[in-house]
């Protein structure tokens, strides 16, 4: 049986059922939207169910979605590639921005390692069972989570430039 | 007499010594700290510590209208930077559904293998000095300047390029960019020919860069690995083969593949890349000098700046140039994901846009980030010049690194 999204989704939906909440096609990417309380299962599943097999995990990333419903603001986005058929897959789970665990999949996945203390860095997401949760690429003693969009990247107070003419404002509206 | 690495499980009761092999290191290209933790001369144990030339890309990214993005990728992995502009170039296409003609993809593939030649010159003539071959590096340093000066030529800049448009490039090869071309090609063979016989052969290089450093296939799939770390423990995943971007599937070029993943072969994957480099600069010229002129461009006047005459002259060049220099371009709502084979491996560009001037969030997907988490698991039980060795065949990139 030839690797397509359509298999994939059969076989994802048979076997976990309501945990897959939707699926949508972004230029070449399927992207299936699911549950936290399963995203450890599904990538074991997608790992090591022969037939599937996505060893490979290309990036892992987090996203804020300040406009969302409010338990869907933080994202984490995993990319999945199986190698010997060349087919990606993405997956993404959604949960709101007071409740920032996620389960740590590096006992599957080394090379989610630094990822996930990137994601942490960035936005503060708590990874279970990670073996070393800690700031990658920021200083200890910074207290604000970078990449959240309240988080100002410029000065706001201020006051000798203005970007009003190149059409910049000056929170990050 | 091989660079065997000796396991012995850390024992409570036993002192080691701890030996910081610094940020500020002359033989770690790049700032990265490792806290090694030695008994003897053999290394237990090591700890990194990153994140010392972190410049939040991701975050200024959000800031930045699509165009003025080109200057961030080219900080990246500086040593091959035209690369990481194609590659955003690209995305930014995909996102917008450009369809570039094939003069332009074979203009980008020639300025993408000069600097993937770039890239691992640096990296086989550093492995050269870290083993004490001094000559070799400096040897092949006066032919990279070549590969600047025709960056230089093409762009006007030597190291941080910008190289290209969204659309394709800014303007047009001069005759004295051939020309270039054509002396590289015909001389820099005979060079690359004299450094491996430095090298290559080399009694003493073989019996140092032998069994240093090495990686199995499968740890090295399960840690990320990709582009010539990879290729050299035996996985043959090239993005230009598997996902082909910029005609690459016209070209005819063959992916070299090691066995053990140490440094000796990593050494020769980045080799023999090279020669197969010059012979993709080679064929893309002969195409290039087949094909009727054409535009350097595609035709998308919504992102490409007009040439400035019409804007004097011409009502609508005016408004798009101002609408395109302000940022005020109408781009569709979507994520798209982009690789390019940099010099590292997989540069990935993850790209949301909602439609307004600059991305919504943009993830680089960072080869050297990645695969230098293996670096602590390929060092274990070595001595500390094999860990130096190990590193710099590596082709850690602190750019890269830290984003």
């Amino acid at each position: 049986m030839s690797l397509t999204n359509e298999t994939v989704g059969q076989k994802l939906i048979e076997r976990f059922g309501e945990a897959i909440l939707g699926d949508e096609q972004q230029y070449d990417f399927r992207i299936w939207t699911v549950k936290r309380e399963k995203i450890y299962e599904i990538i074991q599943y997608l790992y090591h169910e022969p037939g599937l097999e996505y060893q490979f995990l290309t990036t892992l990333c987090g996203i804020h979605y300040p406009d969302n419903a409010p338990d869907k603001t933080m994202c984490i986005m995993y990319q999945l590639h199986n190698l010997p058929k060349n087919h990606r897959i993405r997956l993404k789970v959604f949960f709101s921005e007071n409740d920032k665990v996620m389960p740590s999949i590096t006992a599957i996945f080394r090379t989610s390692n630094w990822m996930e203390r990137e994601a942490y860095d960035f936005y503060g997401v708590v990874f279970k069972g990670h073996p070393n949760l800690k700031k990658i690429l920021n200083m200890e003693e910074q207290t604000v989570f970078p990449l959240l969009k309240y988080f100002p990247l410029e000065d706001p107070t201020r006051d000798d430039k203005d970007d009003t003419m190149f059409g910049r404002k000056m929170f990050n509206a | 007499m091989s660079n065997k690495a000796i396991t012995e499980p850390i024992k409570e009761e036993k002192e080691y010594s701890t030996l910081n092999l610094g940020p500020t290191h002359p033989a770690t290209h790049g700032i990265f700290q490792n806290v090694l933790k030695m008994d003897g001369e053999i290394i237990m144990d090591s700890d990194a510590t990153i994140g010392y030339i972190h410049r939040a890309f991701e975050k200024i990214a959000e800031r930045r209208p699509y165009y003025q993005i080109t200057t961030l990728t080219d900080r990246l992995n500086y040593c091959s930077s035209p690369i990481n502009n194609m590659g955003w170039e690209m995305t930014v296409e995909k996102l917008l559904g450009v369809e570039i003609p094939k003069r332009v993809d074979y203009m980008r593939v020639i300025v993408m293998e000069m600097a993937r030649l770039a890239d691992h010159i640096v990296c086989n003539t550093v492995i050269g000095v870290d083993t004490g071959a001094l000559s070799g590096f400096v040897y092949m340093f006066q032919w990279r300047e070549k590969i600047y000066e025709f960056y230089e030529e093409i762009c006007g800049a030597r190291l941080t390029t910008n190289i290209g448009r969204i659309g394709g490039f800014e303007r047009d090869f001069t005759d004295k960019t051939w020309k270039q071309i054509d002396e590289f090609l015909e001389e820099f063979p005979r060079i690359l020919k004299e450094f491996e016989g430095l090298l290559m052969r080399n009694r003493i290089f073989m019996d140092r860069t032998k069994g240093a450093g090495p990686i199995a296939a499968d740890l090295a799939l399960n840690y990320g690995f990709t582009g010539p770390n990879l290729r050299a423990a035996g996985v043959d995943y090239d993005v230009r083969v598997m996902n082909p971007y910029s005609s690459y599937q016209d070209f005819d070029f063959i992916v070299p593949v090691g066995t053990k993943g140490d440094t000796y072969d990593r050494f020769l994957v980045r080799q023999e890349e090279m020669w197969q480099s010059m012979s993709i600069i080679k064929q893309a010229v002969q195409k290039l000098q087949s094909m009727p002129p054409g535009p350097h461009h595609a035709d998308v006047p919504e992102f490409y700046l007009p040439p400035k005459q019409d804007v004097y002259n011409n009502m609508e060049a005016l408004i798009y140039h101002f609408k395109v220099i302000m940022g005020e371009l109408e781009v569709p709502k979507g994520e798209v994901y982009h690789s390019v084979e940099g010099g590292n491996g997989e540069l990935g560009f993850y790209l949301i846009s909602d439609g307004g001037r600059s991305p919504f969030r943009l993830h680089f997907r960072r080869p050297c980030f990645i695969y230098y988490q293996g670096y602590a698991d390929m060092i274990k039980g070595s001595m500390l010049s094999d860990a130096i060795l190990t590193l710099s065949s590596m082709n850690v990139i602190a750019g890269e690194l830290d984003a």
